[in-house]
């Protein structure tokens, strides 16, 4: 048995798991209509590729992935697209967001597809491409998109595999039942996974210790293969992606890194065996298992659900009180969020329907005075101190809460589960991170305006010394040459020694020189006017000229918005500047 | 169908605060207990006279806030200031002591300053501070021992009792006396041994001081309930008593005359065990992580000691505590926990680089 270590916190709510595990992972008619959300994982979301009216199979491709960080959808069932318009989907938000309706012929007629047995002799970045073509994402939380995860680079070699069977939330036995019905399956889907990350030195599946038929199930399956099932005690939050680390690792991941920094990966249980499907049979991500429970339906099982099946079908299908309790939740009952209506699919994240009644969870009492108690620090899995970020968080203190950090906060509800005083902690803590975030945006863009600013200033300010310093310069090279011009003349003149002293440290020449110097000053000036006229008329009409182009080509680029237009503006007013400048010295000349 | 909104997470612990406040209070009926038996009725009195004044204060306050007034009784918490404010205060003490302590408690200190959960200070020690200074000679009388009474006497009865402190009648001769603190504080010149053997509060005594050993007791049979029940954590108490016992070893100076007692006597002598598990473990005056509440504590077990050996006053946990309310935020800032995935801890005060 593997050591494992202890995590602190936590907390021990009912767990409520044996209600939906009193039977086999079960099967639902097909739905009449399929609502497949474009976007059911972290990244960019897919792009249609089907059009409305159009037949699609069972696995066809209906979305494809954009760029890197996505995934493509397929059609869960056979039938007809009927819609891709915005629907509401599963969002803590309840907001709408692009969909693909399918309406199903119940002939559910598979596309033809094919699955590799000898996977062994198979390139991982090929099996990588295939794990990415079947639309796979992180089935157990996120929804982080498994091909991104499993191509970590050549910099970041994978030592060890985490496959994370934990469950630790309440009520959900979806990966519990599926273990115990398809350990063979994921064990495959784990060697799989091994394959492609070059045999990592440790593979451990990670699960508590609720959970006594699947590690049974298990043992056969990993038996000689390096695969280790590693049991520890059930407590709430486990299941987090750092706690599981800590707590068959020992090692913290440190902040802002990511698993495979440290040469990990961790991965869904579930995942695994959508793995295994894709490469082994072939067969896209288009069916999950959900739990479906909570005293508010009449039955509380597992069922292997369509993506995109509305709840309200599984829902109705397992008796349905609506009477009886007040929300309904998709996930746990610690970081589940209660949906809108009954209209929104299972994505591929779905793995609980949470129908409580109101004997369960109850609704919320008011909240009483936080006095401090500290229990919530008792319970925080990252040893926060949750009732201080709850005071700072109502001050909208944002460097305490920064310092107290409070983005190392992972939601999981421990704190407002144990809170005495029925603070919704966890709320607080969601509403000031997305200040923070806002308040750091907003400082970006006025750094940005700043540093813009000032340095247009600055521009402005150095043209005007350069200005500044040509004229000086100009001015004593004509004193100068004034100078020696009169020094040369009282020499013949007197034929006195010559001096090399400039002509202001001689007192008795200074005045001549004066003099000499505005004569000279204004004999030039007498000379040519016609000339300078003529010179600044040119002047202005090729910068009237160099204007024109100027703004033609800003004008260009505020249409196309290539993000050039502050420094052709910029270009435009010194233009303008120049002209109107040419044109005030015309103006006085003329005069 | 559509269905309620809430944010996560739906399940809660059964636990509430009204539920934490009356397990407190529950908690401490063995106190009460060994002092009715060993100091008569005084303290019950006290209790119950302190309960009444501080709801009807609760009460009037709230309905000036406009606020809900069962809401916020319903929380206990203004029933377990008086409660302790009663336990601590001197058994047959006026009427007007006891509701001069227990208004300035809920009036000034706890809702002037925002009610339940915004109060800097123990809103309990504040009143006993109060009375202290203002009514020195009420608040330092206190009565026998039951072990101390003269032969054939003994501690008025409930009826009596009632009359000394609502009507001003005298309690008998020999009810009163002083407490083993003041002994100590007032025998300089006598070693310890000599003044164990003189002295019948000590020479009555099991270990520490007559009558006043069961009252710690009680107190810390309470405490332990309270422990165990996970109302607070080891950190405070053990931080006091740790400090309070070091000290008192380290200046013993072998029972020498100017020895301030030993380490048994200081830990189960006045309100020692009482403050380390009722005063010290009010979470909202206190420091907030573990490691700040046992440098609180701690800072409190050595206060108590300075207090009660160099200082003015006979007891010291109320000044001690209250000094120690001050210093909680300081402290706070030094002692925050160090977070998963972080390699240092930080300061409340820091900012973000950059």
């Amino acid at each position: 048995m593997s050591r494992t270590w202890v995590t602190p916190g936590g907390v021990h709510p009912p767990e409520n798991k044996h209600q939906s595990v009193t039977q086999p992972i079960g099967q639902l008619p097909i739905p009449e209509k399929l609502i497949i959300p474009l976007s059911q994982h972290i990244g960019a979301p897919a792009t249609p590729c089907v059009e409305i009216g159009q037949q699609v199979l069972k696995g066809q491709v209906i979305a494809e992935a954009t760029g890197m960080v996505s995934i493509p959808m397929h059609a869960p069932s056979s039938g007809t697209i009927s819609a891709i318009e915005h629907r509401p989907i599963a969002h803590a938000s309840g907001m709408l967001a692009p969909c693909i309706e399918i309406t199903t012929d119940g002939a559910d007629t598979w596309i033809e597809h094919q699955g590799i047995s000898d996977y062994e002799h198979i390139s991982p970045r090929k099996l990588i491409e295939m794990v990415g073509n079947a639309g796979i994402s992180g089935m157990g939380g996120a929804g982080f998109p498994s091909a991104v995860k499993l191509n970590p680079g050549r910099q970041r070699p994978i030592d060890t595999l985490i496959v994370n069977a934990t469950e630790c939330e309440p009520y959900i036995t979806a990966d519990d039942s599926a273990i115990r019905e398809r350990a063979g399956e994921i064990v495959e889907g784990i060697k799989i996974l091994s394959a492609i990350l070059d045999h990592p030195h440790h593979i451990m599946i990670g699960i508590e210790d609720n959970k006594p038929e699947a590690i049974e199930a298990l043992a056969p399956h990993v038996e000689g293969t390096g695969i280790s099932v590693v049991v520890f005690p059930t407590k709430y939050p486990s299941g987090g992606e750092k706690q599981l680390i800590y707590i068959l690792t020992g090692k913290e991941l440190p902040a802002g890194k990511l698993p495979a920094d440290e040469g990990m990966v961790c991965i869904n249980i579930g995942t695994t065996y959508a793995i295994k499907r894709a490469i082994i049979d072939g067969e896209p991500l288009i069916s999950r298992v959900t739990t479906v429970t909570g005293d508010a339906v009449g039955i509380q099982r597992n069922y292997d659900t369509l993506i995109g099946t509305p709840v309200s079908h599984l829902l109705s299908h397992n008796q349905f009180d609506e009477q009886a309790g007040g929300r309904v939740v998709m996930g746990g009952p610690m970081m589940g969020f209660t949906l809108p209506s009954a209209d929104v699919p299972i994505v591929k994240t779905t793995n609980c329907i949470l129908a409580p009644s109101y004997s369960e969870i109850p609704d919320d009492e008011p909240a009483q005075p936080c006095i401090r108690c500290g229990m919530c620090a008792e319970a925080c899995p990252v040893s926060l101190l949750p009732q201080q970020l709850f005071w700072y968080a109502q001050a909208q203190e944002h460097d305490r809460l920064e310092a107290h950090n409070l983005f190392d906060c992972i939601e999981c509800g421990a704190c407002s589960y144990v809170c005495p005083s029925n603070i919704p902690l966890v709320q607080y803590y969601r509403a000031a991170k997305g200040e923070i975030r806002q308040a750091r945006e907003e400082k970006v863009k006025s750094d940005h305006a700043r540093e813009r600013f000032e340095f247009h200033k600055e521009r402005i300010e150095q043209a005007e010394r350069e200005k500044e310093a040509k004229r000086v310069a100009r001015r004593e090279a004509t004193q100068q040459a004034k100078a020696d011009h009169l020094a040369a003349t009282a020499n013949g003149a007197t034929n006195a020694p010559a001096t090399a002293a400039p002509s202001g440290a001689v007192p008795s020449s200074s005045a001549a020189d004066i003099i000499a110097a505005a004569q000279a000053r204004a004999a030039a000036k007498q000379a040519s006017p016609e000339d300078q006229r003529a010179k600044l008329e040119r002047t202005i009409a090729s910068a009237e000229q160099r204007l024109k182009v100027a703004e033609e080509k800003l004008a260009e680029a505020i249409n196309s918005d290539t993000g050039k237009q502050d420094k052709l503006s910029a270009a435009v007013e010194n233009t303008r500047q120049k002209l109107e400048q040419s044109k005030s010295k015309l103006a006085e000349l003329t005069e | 169908m559509a269905f309620k909104q809430v944010s996560s997470p739906h399940a809660h612990a059964a636990q509430n605060t009204s539920q934490v406040m009356k397990l407190v209070l529950l908690a401490t009926i063995p106190g009460l207990a060994a002092l009715t038996w060993q100091f008569g009725w005084g303290s019950f009195i006290n209790v119950v006279l302190a309960s009444v004044t501080a709801v009807v204060c609760e009460a009037a306050i709230v309905k000036m806030r406009g606020r809900s007034i069962s809401f916020y009784l319903g929380d206990y918490s203004a029933v377990v200031t008086a409660v302790l404010l009663g336990l601590a205060l001197p058994p047959l003490a006026p009427w007007w002591v006891v509701v001069v302590g227990t208004v300035f408690s809920i009036v000034v200190a706890k809702q002037l300053y925002g009610g339940l959960g915004y109060n800097p200070f123990n809103p309990a020690m504040v009143g006993y501070v109060v009375l202290l200074i203002s009514f020195p000679i009420q608040m330092t009388t206190w009565v026998a021992p039951l072990a101390l009474l003269p032969a054939g006497t003994a501690h008025p009865g409930l009826i009596e009792s009632l009359q000394i402190v609502f009507a001003g009648y005298s309690p008998a001769d020999g009810v009163t006396g002083a407490t083993p603190l003041d002994v100590f504080k007032h025998s300089s010149g006598l070693l310890v041994d000599q003044v164990y053997d003189r002295e019948p509060l000590f020479n009555q005594a099991m270990f520490a001081g007559a009558g006043w050993e069961w009252v710690n007791l009680g107190f810390l049979l309470g405490g332990m309930v309270l422990l165990t029940q996970r109302i607070f954590t080891w950190h405070g108490p053990v931080g006091m008593l740790g400090a309070l016992a070091l000290m008192s070893i380290i200046f013993w100076d072998s029972g020498s005359s100017s020895s301030p007692g030993s380490p048994l006597m200081h830990l189960f002598s006045g309100a020692s065990m009482m403050g380390a598990f009722f005063i010290l473990t009010d979470p909202v005056s206190s420091a907030v992580s573990n490691r700040g509440r046992l440098i609180f504590g701690a800072l409190i077990g050595v206060l108590v000691y300075v207090i009660r050996a160099w200082g003015n006053y006979p007891d010291a946990v109320a000044f001690a505590v209250l000094l120690a309310n001050f210093a909680a935020p300081f402290i706070d800032n030094y002692t925050l926990p160090r977070t998963y995935g972080h390699t240092d801890r930080r300061r409340a005060t820091e900012k973000e680089e950059g």
